[in-house]
């Protein structure tokens, strides 16, 4: 995946750009020594580029045309992939896929986005937006792990739910809620992972989970930061100012209790390193999955109703100013 | 998923105009036109006598129009710390302390128990003029402690949503009321208790993508704006105007999302049919 930089990226646009014009040129001991020693170079230098990147920087990241979706990490971390298709009400949708699989010799469903590589694709995916039936879909698969005793492992990478028409005529609300309810009390381990973009209530719609993580370089949003910017500020340009506002990135999230850890990804992120990346993730889901399994059901599930119960914490994000209460100034 | 406004251009809280009836002694009905004495809209629950048109209404008159009499709130003085330090072109606290004296409420729903028609109940009522009656963290915690106070008492629930959505201001934080409070209607769903969803103008956004939309029964009142991104969004999604009507109550009717749409002076009556049908008949 090399020539796709983003424009921070510009330093190791140039050391790739001399990589590649040294590679058109008859091969010589020198040559590869030079293109040898340009390489680490580049990764030496996105590696620095990375550990400080500014939170729109991550954003750009996690859009990222060559991330790997869901289904690149499907092929590397399970076997035995059976997509389900459909919601049995309406139609499949392309932007969310569930499938049985097999995960370290156990039976697991998966569930998750997926954004379409190239164009024939993402029109079939549109563009990550998932519509109600995708919603449906998945609630619908994740019944059925629930009735099979098995686990489910989620995958969250949309820009939002689909705003158009049809979502509204087919009621995404509706779907959306639904899932935020029922996956409240789903009887089955539930491991979230946010893998690109997390996208508001298109992402929550499918997040409700006993353990949610995020990839080191992810967000996850309440709304888009161009939109933000458009409503608050009243200019879309604005949108830097917006992301730093909204506190997206993982190290902020997990800051807040909106999540439960960070996934490393490989150096230069993971769309640098497809099987880097997939490795980072199998330890801990493997790790997530075995801790939260060991519980019982109606320990899981009490934890998973506390998990949710603590977004917003008393004396931190809230406090009680009535006179006969102690103020929480911690 | 952030609230959005009915008018065209999308504003800051802080230039919203009132929507409420203003405080003059007549108004005039922006749908027929007629004028109105202040106080006899008041009387008819700030519904046109003429045409029916249903005037936006504060929280407070909201729980006087469904209470029998008068009722207990609950966790007043909750109040957002600011946990994102969020500044735009203001900052957020400001926002806050600019709605305080606005609304004198500290936040955009209030919570409370009482009876309704007799029936021990939980309502929580939603504040438009409170930044857009937009669901941040004291929104969330707020309902939720009504739902888990409905189940320990074993009585109805009942929300009159009335909001843009998830407030920005507060970020994945005011996200995640969606799933909090979702949560906490899981446990009553379970506990066979029930909960009315009220959906009044507007109802968009994450408000609509989790509590409003999960009702035992979703009450619409009429013509209410109920959707889940707004109808400018849209527009640039597909690049062509909305038809008429699209996104209100009798479009959301039609298509079955909502189980019937009552005149808000009917609205306590069914809303007391609806619990008598749900709640465990009384052992004689
Ligand atoms: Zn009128």
């Amino acid at each position: 995946m090399a020539v796709d930089t983003l424009d921070f990226e510009e330093p190791v646009a140039v050391l790739l750009k001399e990589i590649e014009a040294l590679s058109m040129l008859p091969r010589t001991e020198q040559r590869a020594g030079e293109i040898a020693r340009l390489q680490s170079r580049a990764d030496e230098i996105r590696g620095e580029l990375y550990r400080m990147l500014t939170p729109w920087q991550r954003v750009q990241v996690a859009r990222h045309p060559n991330r790997p979706y869901m289904l690149d990490y499907v092929e590397r971390l399970f076997t035995d992939f059976q997509e389900l298709h459909g919601d049995r009400r309406f139609a499949d949708d392309g932007a969310i896929v569930c499938g049985t699989a097999v995960y370290k010799g156990t039976p697991i469903l998966a569930v998750g986005h997926q954004k379409g590589r190239d164009t024939r694709m993402k029109v079939k995916r549109n563009f990550g937006y998932a519509r109600p039936e995708g919603y449906r879909k998945a609630l619908r698969a994740m019944k059925l792990a629930e009735k099979f005793r098995r686990a489910i492992i989620v995958f969250v990478d949309t820009p939002a739910a689909y705003p158009g028409m049809e979502s509204e005529e087919r009621g995404i609300s509706e779907a959306i809620a639904l899932n935020l309810r029922e996956m409240a009390v789903l009887d089955v381990p539930i491991i979230v992972v946010v893998t690109g973009e997390g996208g508001s209530g298109g992402a929550l719609g499918i997040a409700i989970g006993d353990r949610v993580m995020m990839q080191e370089f992810t967000v996850y949003s309440v709304i888009p930061p161009e939109g933000c910017a458009a409503i608050l500020w009243r200019d879309s340009n604005r949108k830097v100012d917006a992301t730093d506002a909204l506190k997206i990135t993982a190290p902020d999230l997990l800051g807040r209790g909106v999540i439960d850890s960070i996934v490393p990804e490989p150096n230069g992120g993971a769309h640098n390193d497809y099987d880097g990346a997939a490795r980072l993730l199998d330890v801990a889901l493997e790790r997530a999955l075995r801790e939260v399994s060991a519980l019982s059901s109606a320990e899981r599930l009490d934890l998973r109703y506390q998990k949710f119960r603590d977004m917003g914490r008393l004396g931190l994000d809230f406090a009680d100013a009535s006179p006969s209460v102690p103020r929480a100034d911690a | 998923m952030a609230w959005f406004k009915r008018e065209k251009r999308p504003m800051a809280p802080s230039v919203e105009k009132p929507v409420r009836v203003p405080e003059g002694l007549w108004i005039k009905c922006p749908d027929c036109s007629e004028i109105l004495y202040n106080k006899d809209l008041a009387a008819n629950l700030h519904v046109c006598p003429k045409c029916a048109h249903h005037f936006r209404v504060s929280a407070t008159d909201r729980l006087r129009s469904l209470f029998d009499g008068a009722w207990e709130e609950h966790d007043r003085e909750l109040v957002s710390l600011d946990p994102l330090g969020f500044t735009d072109t203001k900052a957020y606290r400001d926002r806050l302390t600019t709605s305080y004296k606005a609304t004198g409420q500290r936040d955009a729903v209030i919570v409370a128990s009482g009876r309704l028609d007799g029936l021990d109940t939980e309502i929580a009522a939603m504040e438009y003029s409170f930044i857009g009656g937009s669901m941040g963290v004291v929104v969330g915690e707020k309902i939720t402690r009504g739902i888990e106070r409905a189940i320990a008492r074993r009585c109805g629930m009942v929300i009159v949503s009335c909001s843009g959505g998830a407030r920005m201001m507060e970020g994945t934080l005011s996200l995640m009321q969606m799933a909090k409070v979702s949560a906490g209607l899981a446990r009553l769903d379970r506990e066979r208790l029930p909960y009315i969803s009220v959906l009044t103008d507007p109802t968009t956004g994450g408000v609509t993508a989790s509590f409003a939309m999960l009702g035992d029964l979703n009450i619409a009142e009429p013509k209410a704006l109920i959707g889940f991104a707004g109808p400018r969004v849209i527009e640039q999604t597909i690049r062509q105007k909305l038809p008429e009507g699209f996104q209100r109550s009798e479009f959301l009717l039609e298509h079955g999302m909502v189980d019937a749409i009552v005149d808000r002076r009917q609205l306590k009556a069914a809303i007391a049919s609806a619990l008598r049908f749900m709640l465990p008949s009384r052992a004689t």
